[in-house]
């Protein structure tokens, strides 16, 4: 392998990306078979190779259903992070258990085998938000429209994520549905596109928008209630490694028959609601606290009532603009 | 696990250059080693000590860089959290010891360089230690072991009180009264732990803190390793080379060593230090001293046996390094661990309690 000083695993060497094999090229057996090899299934997932194993089948058929644009990495490159969803022992043949590890560590609890790809998103949510530490983290939606970027925080439940899927299929660029990676050296938004993680009422709402949104597998009961996937924008994975410089930061708050209220927030208000909603600020000290505060100043904060898409989707394409 | 790879965080510490030939599966297999051993923010300083960081492709890099600027941060929030403890302690009037992590760290020394740890281990003398504790909990700090069961186990069979926790920052602070617990039946003289212990200065701090002297680093730090669970086997070994190997210049510091740990009745846990940390990292240690090492490790009449379960503990808990085999070695050790801490009389019972009694919920 030629490692030493090519462009091959080059990370800020742009990773060719066009001329790879892409998942949807594997047929089904082939696929299974590399979840199960030793390398796992090496998928490039932005500026990362995330190494997957798992011999459960429902997850071959999720990636399949969700990660279908994505490539596939060359087994000469370095995976930057091993995971694995998998049963194991006899729990394989009674009520399965959908065991996650990183690198051979379990960080969490089993979860019932019927939520193994619902597991491995939250899995890989985990690993990029503990391990890849250039990066000012915070949990919300990152999308682009004219070049710059949106950047979305809100707690569960305030109806981020529907937002977000709404905005995709409107042909915003998404970035991410979960991370908002901030580079701590330039300020810039990282894009890591993944499924959009949808909760109960949300996924018929998504469901039936226009703009032929592919959702994946549905599994019940969990933690969050139902939990379904959809698949990012095929353009937008097609760009994941195009960062993007931040813009706008909405708060927004999702809440039936409300009427649409949008009002801009302060400096200090938007600086402190970003750091309730960061993965690792702390962690990361003055240096945190630089990045935090470069994002602030270069963005406009806004905080949205709302009662249904028709009413912010068409107020967010007038905020967000280029002139604005 | 592939016998190719088991190796490669050790020989990479010991050696750099071993990463000559390396592909993507022998970079991964030392990330991942490093990753779970702890390893990673050393093996970074290592390989940036040797030149060799710049032959890392960058893909690779990005994680030993990533490992350097939290442990840059880490380093930072510990001097800041020593200021506030220097502050709180400075009334006692006495030395305050600061061990392991803490210590390399706040001593400047090799072993301490980008190393993470989530306690902030330090000791003072028995009698003052209700007053240090005291004053730390004036300052914010709270228990975090509230059941009386627990209070009781630290404070009458411990060498430390139970952890104490900062209520807004989180910091937890482990405080001793000596380095290993009493009822192990190993009583090292505290009183002369401190009395040799060498003085730190430290930005923004009043001068209270105190590193143990080379020698007793050693010992503690060999004491931490083979007497406790070898959970972090490999971390503690590489610990103890980076020290021994900084110390070794020092005048007299091979020759007290081994006097000095059978004086303080810790010589065993060195002895095995000296064997280890040559086997694995080809640690530099004067022949006289190696050979009496030996000598004296191969008239105990366990000894094929330990070396043969520490071995074990001696690899990253990784797949590129694991096996069934030595999982289950690591948990005979785990247990030996807790043999070796008390004597049975105390300890069968204590096992029990927390098997039938203990319960968790009702302790928070």
């Amino acid at each position: 392998m030629p490692l030493h000083g090519t462009a091959s695993c080059g990370p800020q060497a742009e990773r060719p990306v066009s001329p790879r094999l892409h998942l949807s090229a594997l047929p089904p057996a082939e696929l299974r078979q590399r979840l199960r090899s030793r390398n796992g299934l090496r998928l490039q997932l932005g500026r990362f190779v995330a190494g997957i194993r798992s011999n459960f089948d429902s997850v071959a058929e999720g990636l399949h259903a969700l990660y279908a644009d994505y490539p596939v990495a060359s087994d000469d490159d370095f995976c930057d992070y091993p995971v694995e969803v998998r049963s194991s022992g006899l729990r394989r043949y009674v009520r399965p258990q959908a065991i996650f590890r990183f690198e051979g560590m379990q960080p969490f609890k089993p979860l019932p085998g019927d939520q193994a790809v619902a597991m491995l998103e939250w899995g890989l949510n985990w690993v990029f938000t503990n391990h890849a530490q250039h990066y000012l983290i915070i949990h919300a939606a990152v999308l682009e429209r004219d070049g710059l970027g949106l950047v979305m925080a809100a707690p569960p439940g305030s109806g981020k994520s529907t937002l977000c899927a709404a905005l995709a299929l409107r042909g915003w660029r998404l970035l991410s549905d979960e991370l908002a990676m901030v580079g701590l050296d330039d300020g810039l938004l990282m894009p890591l596109p993944r499924p959009v993680s949808l909760k109960n009422q949300s996924i018929d709402i998504v469901r039936q928008l226009p703009g032929q949104p592919v959702i994946g597998p549905i599994a019940h009961d969990t933690a969050k209630g139902t939990v379904a996937h959809m698949r990012a924008p095929r353009a937008s994975v097609e760009a994941a490694l195009k960062p993007v410089q931040p813009r706008w930061i909405l708060f927004p708050q999702f809440a039936a028959g409300h009427a649409l209220d949008i009002e801009a927030n302060g400096k200090a208000h938007t600086f402190m609601q970003l750091v309730s909603n960061s993965f690792n600020y702390p962690r990361l000290g003055v240096t945190g606290f630089e990045a935090m505060d470069r994002l602030v100043d270069g963005c406009d904060g806004y905080t949205a009532r709302y009662g249904s898409l028709d009413q912010i989707v068409p107020a967010l394409e007038s905020i967000c603009t280029r002139s604005a | 696990m592939s016998r190719q790879t088991d190796t490669h965080l050790a020989r990479t510490l010991a050696t750099p250059e071993f990463t000559e030939r390396f592909d993507a599966r022998d970079w991964e297999a030392l990330i991942g080693q490093a990753r779970t051993s702890d390893l990673l923010g050393q093996l970074a300083e290592r390989l940036h000590d040797t030149g060799r960081i710049e032959r890392v492709p960058p893909q690779v890099r990005f994680h030993l860089d990533a490992a350097l600027r939290i442990a840059a941060l880490h380093r930072d929030s510990l001097l800041n959290e020593l200021a506030v403890i220097g502050d709180a302690l400075q009334s006692l009037g006495q030395p305050v010891l600061l061990l392991k992590g803490a210590a390399y760290a706040a001593a400047g020394l090799r072993a301490g360089r980008s190393r993470l740890f989530n306690d902030i281990d330090l000791m003072v003398a028995k009698d003052v230690i209700e007053r240090a504790e005291g004053a730390l909990f004036r300052c914010g700090w709270r228990p975090t072991h509230l059941n009386s069961y627990d209070q009781r186990y630290y404070r009458e069979w411990m060498h430390e009180l139970p952890p104490i926790e900062h209520m807004t920052r989180g910091t937890v602070i482990d405080l001793h009264h000596t380095i290993v617990p009493p009822t192990s039946g190993h009583i090292p003289d505290a009183a002369q732990l401190i009395a040799d212990a060498r003085p730190v200065a430290l930005p923004h701090c009043p001068d209270v803190f105190h590193v143990l002297s080379p020698v007793d680093m050693v010992m503690h730090s060999a004491c931490h390793l083979f007497f406790g669970e070898l959970q972090k086997g490999l971390r503690d070994l590489y610990d103890l080379h980076c020290l021994l190997d900084e110390f070794s210049p020092e005048p007299g510091f091979w020759t007290a060593l081994l006097p000095r740990a059978r004086a303080q009745q810790l010589e065993y846990p060195v002895l095995l230090t000296l064997r280890f940390a040559q086997r694995i990292f080809g640690t530099d240690i004067p022949e006289a001293v190696a050979s009496e090492g030996r000598k004296r490790l191969a008239a105990r009449p366990t000894g094929a046996l330990t070396d043969h379960l520490i071995d074990a503990s001696m690899y990253p808990l990784h797949p590129s390094s694991d096996s069934p085999w030595r999982r289950a070695r690591r948990q005979i050790l785990y247990a030996r661990s807790h043999w070796l801490r008390m004597p049975l009389h105390l300890l069968i019972p204590h096992l029990a309690y927390k098997a039938f009694i203990h319960d968790d919920g009702k302790a928070a």
